[in-house]
């Protein structure tokens, strides 16, 4: 199970990657393997200034649908058209290509809510 | 919770396992679309042992079964397989199930894993009437018995290796029982849920061990995988095939769910609730089970809302997913007769939105 040390994570599985202000946004490797191969990605708040852990869309795997939280307040700037049109990137590349969406986090002191990549290590027991 | 005979193998192969009906079942292995390809294009094992096997014998036996199934179980001859169903006398469904005739007096029913109590009562409740022993006319052999799923189009052809009869050949829907990996007595049936062709293994659980390793040695060649559950489910609603508890149950009647081909009204034979299956089918039916695709993005799931354009409720998805081998979001569900025929327009309603769909003809995969 792959944990880069450059992110930051939650609870529920989303991973974080800081550039300036804005932030990428995704799944981890964990949670792609647990709701298995992904179809379907909806994202319909784009522009949308959102709070934190508040649902930014859904992933929808074969037979499972799990939607997907903002680490941090933020506003949603853009949905990854890879992941829109190859949905099935988050399972082959989570971490890269898979990310979901771009944000202008609007909260950095909620940065330090999250998790690094230990401490979420630890969470999933892998 | 309740294993089976491959219980071990599924979790030294990697399966995820799960509670499915009581049993540790495996969900799946490398992945759900992957092993549902593997199924349409070359060969996979399903372990369905979890499947209960009822056994009906004795000069009632036809009697029996003809009343209690809704399907003319006069029609077959030995070693041929029936799928019918258990009308519930309230108009609903007990459950759906395999009839299998080995000869006049001996019938083998294949039944749901989560229903084996349930039909076993009412079987038995029925007994008396025919003078069936239960225990002995009836009889439950559901723990007794593993089954394989053979499932593809390169199944027969692997499985043959593993026995001297010919099995390539054999009709759909037929069964026979033979020698096969060295055990004797062995049902071997060319039935399905995949609607990709393969057979159905019934065998006792001290053989199990023995065929499923005999099955994956014959198969390798054929690049032969182990399936799990999900794509057993992704498999069977690609083909449009009722899954109970989903598409039937105790409150849907046979000829709402399309089951008129399994629901016979000839005069020699009388059934539960043949009377109100008659009236439904001649024109008192107020709903029907349909197949649907999506037009707009998304996937319909169980229990999702069925609407009209203004957004009434008109129903409820039984059944959807997206289909590997069609690529496409599909579904079934219960709507109104008046929108049963293909092309209706209907909408689903997906996290608060209208989605439009479109009724069709299944099946979905048309192979």
């Amino acid at each position: 199970m792959k944990i880069p040390e450059d992110l930051l994570y939650t609870k529920d599985h989303e991973w974080l990657r800081i550039e300036g202000d804005t932030a990428f946004i995704g799944v981890t490797d964990f949670a792609q393997s647990e709701l298995g191969d992904v179809v379907f990605i909806e994202v319909e708040t784009v522009g949308e200034v959102l709070e934190q852990e508040e649902a930014l869309g859904t992933i929808e795997a074969v037979k499972t649908v799990s939607d997907v939280f903002m680490p941090v307040a933020g506003e949603v700037l853009e949905f990854n058209e890879l992941v829109k049109d190859t949905p099935d990137l988050v399972n082959k590349d989570p971490y890269g290509d898979g990310w979901i969406v771009k944000i202008k986090i609007t909260e950095p002191a909620q940065l330090s809510e999250l998790m690094n990549a230990e401490n979420y290590k630890a969470q999933t027991g892998h | 919770m309740k294993t089976t005979a491959f219980t071990k193998f599924h979790e030294e192969m990697g399966g995820k396992m799960v509670e499915f009906a009581g049993y540790l079942m495996p969900l799946q292995y490398e992945g759900v679309s992957v092993e549902h390809e593997t199924v349409r294009k070359g060969v996979g094992v399903f372990d369905v042992s979890h499947m209960g096997e009822i056994w009906v014998k004795g000069p009632k036996a036809l009697g029996f079964i003809q009343y209690v199934t809704s399907n003319d179980a006069s029609v077959l001859f030995d070693g041929k397989v029936q799928y019918s169903c258990f009308p519930n006398g309230k108009g609903g469904i007990v459950d759906d199930l395999l009839v299998y005739k080995v000869n006049d007096e001996t019938y083998l029913l294949v039944v749901n894993a989560s229903n084996i109590e349930k039909d076993w009562n009412w079987l038995v409740s029925h007994a008396p009437k025919f003078g069936l022993e239960v225990g002995k006319d009836l009889y439950n052999a559901s723990d007794e018995i593993a089954q394989l799923a053979v499932q593809g189009p390169l199944a027969l052809q692997a499985m043959q290796k593993l026995t001297d009869t010919t099995v390539t050949d054999m009709e759909y829907y037929t069964f026979k029982k033979l020698d096969f990996a060295g055990v004797k007595d062995v049902i071997f049936a060319t039935t399905g849920y995949t609607g990709s062709g393969g057979c159905e293994i019934y065998m006792s659980n001290a053989d199990a061990p023995k065929i499923w390793k005999a099955v994956f040695e014959a198969g390798a060649e054929f690049g032969i995988k182990p399936i799990g559950l999900a794509a057993r489910d992704t498999l069977r609603l690609e083909m449009g095939f009722c899954l109970y508890g989903n598409d039937i149950c105790d409150t849907t009647a046979p000829i709402e769910a399309g089951l008129g081909w399994i629901t016979k009204f000839t005069d020699s034979k009388d059934f539960i609730d043949k009377e109100y299956n008659l009236s439904l089918k001649n024109g008192e039916a107020k709903r029907r089970l349909v197949g649907f695709e999506m037009i707009d993005r998304g996937i319909p799931r169980h229990d999702y809302e069925i609407c009209d354009a203004a957004g009434t409720t008109i129903g409820h998805v039984t059944s959807g997913t997206m289909g590997p081998s069609i690529a496409k979001a599909v579904g079934m569900g219960y709507v109104p007769v008046s929108l049963m025929k293909s092309g209706s327009e209907i909408y689903i309603k997906v996290r608060d939105k209208l989605l439009k769909a479109v009724v069709v003809k299944m099946p979905f995969y048309k192979g």
